[in-house]
């Protein structure tokens, strides 16, 4: 399902298996449990690298077994949104510089999940971005928007990522800004490039506590969504 | 500290002497009052500040030794520079930093709160140095940079990497207007720009009110706003 590997200074969070790494009640339990294990051991110059094995770096939220309630397919539903609130309030709480390697298609919640992250690579050659929400008739839940919004600056970028239903390949997604690479023409490239990138910014030594700070007070709006506090409330710390 | 030079109709505000020019009590005081001269003078309205500096700093930041010796003055140090950056979002007439050498963290701010930032490419960057020395951002720095600096990617390079920002980055990122080869050449360049700024006319008042409406996030963060929601703005000596 999902392991945790630590090597040098940086944490490796892999989505394991050939499938579509969808987010279930299982799967979203065993990545928090994987992100609160990262953070119990993180030390100055840690760094957590998320990627994926196979075709897809998540494809969103397990409509399947929602649905195989039947009755109460709506309460899966909600269910799910509300116990993946945690699991990107986990990442902007981390205390190291977070990067998602996208080894492929990133969708709905699992393009959620990768925006969560301080910096996103993704795939050249393969691989899209989608919001399918659109196509399928689901609304967004407000905190999905709220990260659109803090990490997606221009109009035009939000409008083609929430309204259009478009899959954006890697160079269109660099030219919008939601992502910040798309120069690697294979999953083992991407990772080489975050692993690279990872070790300059473990090389800082930079303090985890105080860089997660900050990088909340980077989205207050976000935080208050996610019920995090930024705990620069108190300004005076100069 | 600071000298005030009025030149035609622009006035130029220098930080002074070889220093680091960090933001201690003194220095803010100094620059606090020296705005004040600025805005109650009678051609406040149909004039530009530009501000700079001597030698390598524009402003090194808040007087950390200070504030390490004596916290309390760090609260100080905040109240003052909030002050005095809700002066200079109120004042009525558009601003200009021209940046010839380091601004970094309080200071950095120093520089982006005003209209235009102008800077020499051949030295000096702009740093929030935050991260790299272990101090947690204030909210009201963030409104700042949320203001200043629209793209998120530029915004977590400069404060989740401590980039140190030349200017010819700062303009990539959006953070700064254009370059110049040295530092004459900034203030040249600010001096120009400042000239042309009044001869385009226009009334410095209402200038003045639209940026305040524009940063209304800051001004909400270092001043605070009364209870109908509107910023409490001292001393606009303004009618409107």
């Amino acid at each position: 399902m999902c392991t945790l590997e630590k090597r040098g200074d940086l944490f490796h969070l892999t989505l394991t298996g050939d499938d579509e790494h969808r987010f279930h009640p299982d799967t979203i339990a065993s990545v928090l449990s994987l992100l609160e294990q990262a953070k119990s051991q993180s030390t100055k110059g840690s760094v957590l690298i998320t990627t994926g094995h196979g075709n897809f770096f998540s494809n969103g939220f397990d409509l399947a077994w929602a649905q195989s309630a039947r009755h109460g397919a709506i309460e899966r539903m909600h269910q799910m949104v509300k116990s993946f609130k945690p699991v990107l309030a986990a990442l902007l709480d981390l205390p190291m510089p977070t990067i998602a390697a996208l080894n492929g298609h990133a969708a709905a919640s699992g393009l959620m999940f990768a925006l969560s992250h301080d910096y996103v690579f993704m795939r050249k050659d393969r691989g899209v971005l989608y919001m399918s929400e659109v196509d399928i008739g689901l609304p967004v839940p407000d905190y999905f928007s709220a990260l659109v919004v803090a990490k997606v600056g221009s109009g035009i970028a939000r409008r083609e990522l929430l309204l259009s239903g478009k899959k954006l390949k890697g160079e269109d997604a660099v030219a919008l800004g939601i992502v910040d690479s798309a120069a690697h023409d294979s999953a083992e490239g991407v990772v080489e490039a975050t692993v690279s990138l990872g070790e300059s910014l473990a090389a800082k030594k930079w303090n985890g506590e105080v860089y997660a700070s900050i990088r909340k007070s980077l989205y207050p709006e976000l935080c208050r969504m996610l019920e995090l506090t930024a705990n620069n409330l108190a300004t005076h710390n100069h | 500290m600071c000298s005030l030079e009025k030149r035609d109709r622009l006035f130029i505000l220098k930080l002074t002497g070889d220093g680091e020019h960090r933001l201690n009590p003194t220095l803010l005081d100094s620059l606090r009052s020296t705005i004040n001269k600025i805005r109650s003078d009678p051609s406040s309205s149909k004039s530009v500040l530009i501000t700079t500096s001597d030698g390598k700093f524009f402003s090194n930041g808040y007087d950390l030794a200070l504030a390490e010796s004596n916290p309390s003055l760090s609260v100080l140090m905040d109240a003052k520079l909030r002050s005095l950056i809700a002066d200079l979002i109120s004042l009525p007439m558009p601003t200009i930093a021209a940046v010839t050498g380091h601004a970094s963290a309080a200071g950095c701010i120093l520089a982006m709160s005003h209209d235009y930032v102008l800077m020499r490419r051949d030295r000096g960057f702009l740093y929030m140095s935050e991260l790299d020395i272990e101090l947690i951002v204030p909210a009201w720095f963030m409104a700042v940079i949320r203001m200043k600096i629209g793209s998120p990617a530029a915004r977590r390079d400069v404060i989740l990497t401590a980039a140190k920002v030349t200017a010819d980055v700062g303009v990539k990122m959006g953070i700064v207007d254009s370059a110049y080869d040295s530092a004459v050449e900034t203030v040249e360049a600010a001096v120009k720009l400042g000239e042309e700024i009044i001869k385009r006319g226009g009334d410095g008042h209402v200038y003045g009110k639209m940026r305040e409406t524009l940063l209304r996030e800051v001004l909400s963060h270092t001043i605070g706003e009364d209870e109908s929601g509107l910023s409490v703005v001292r001393n606009t000596g303004s009618k409107l």
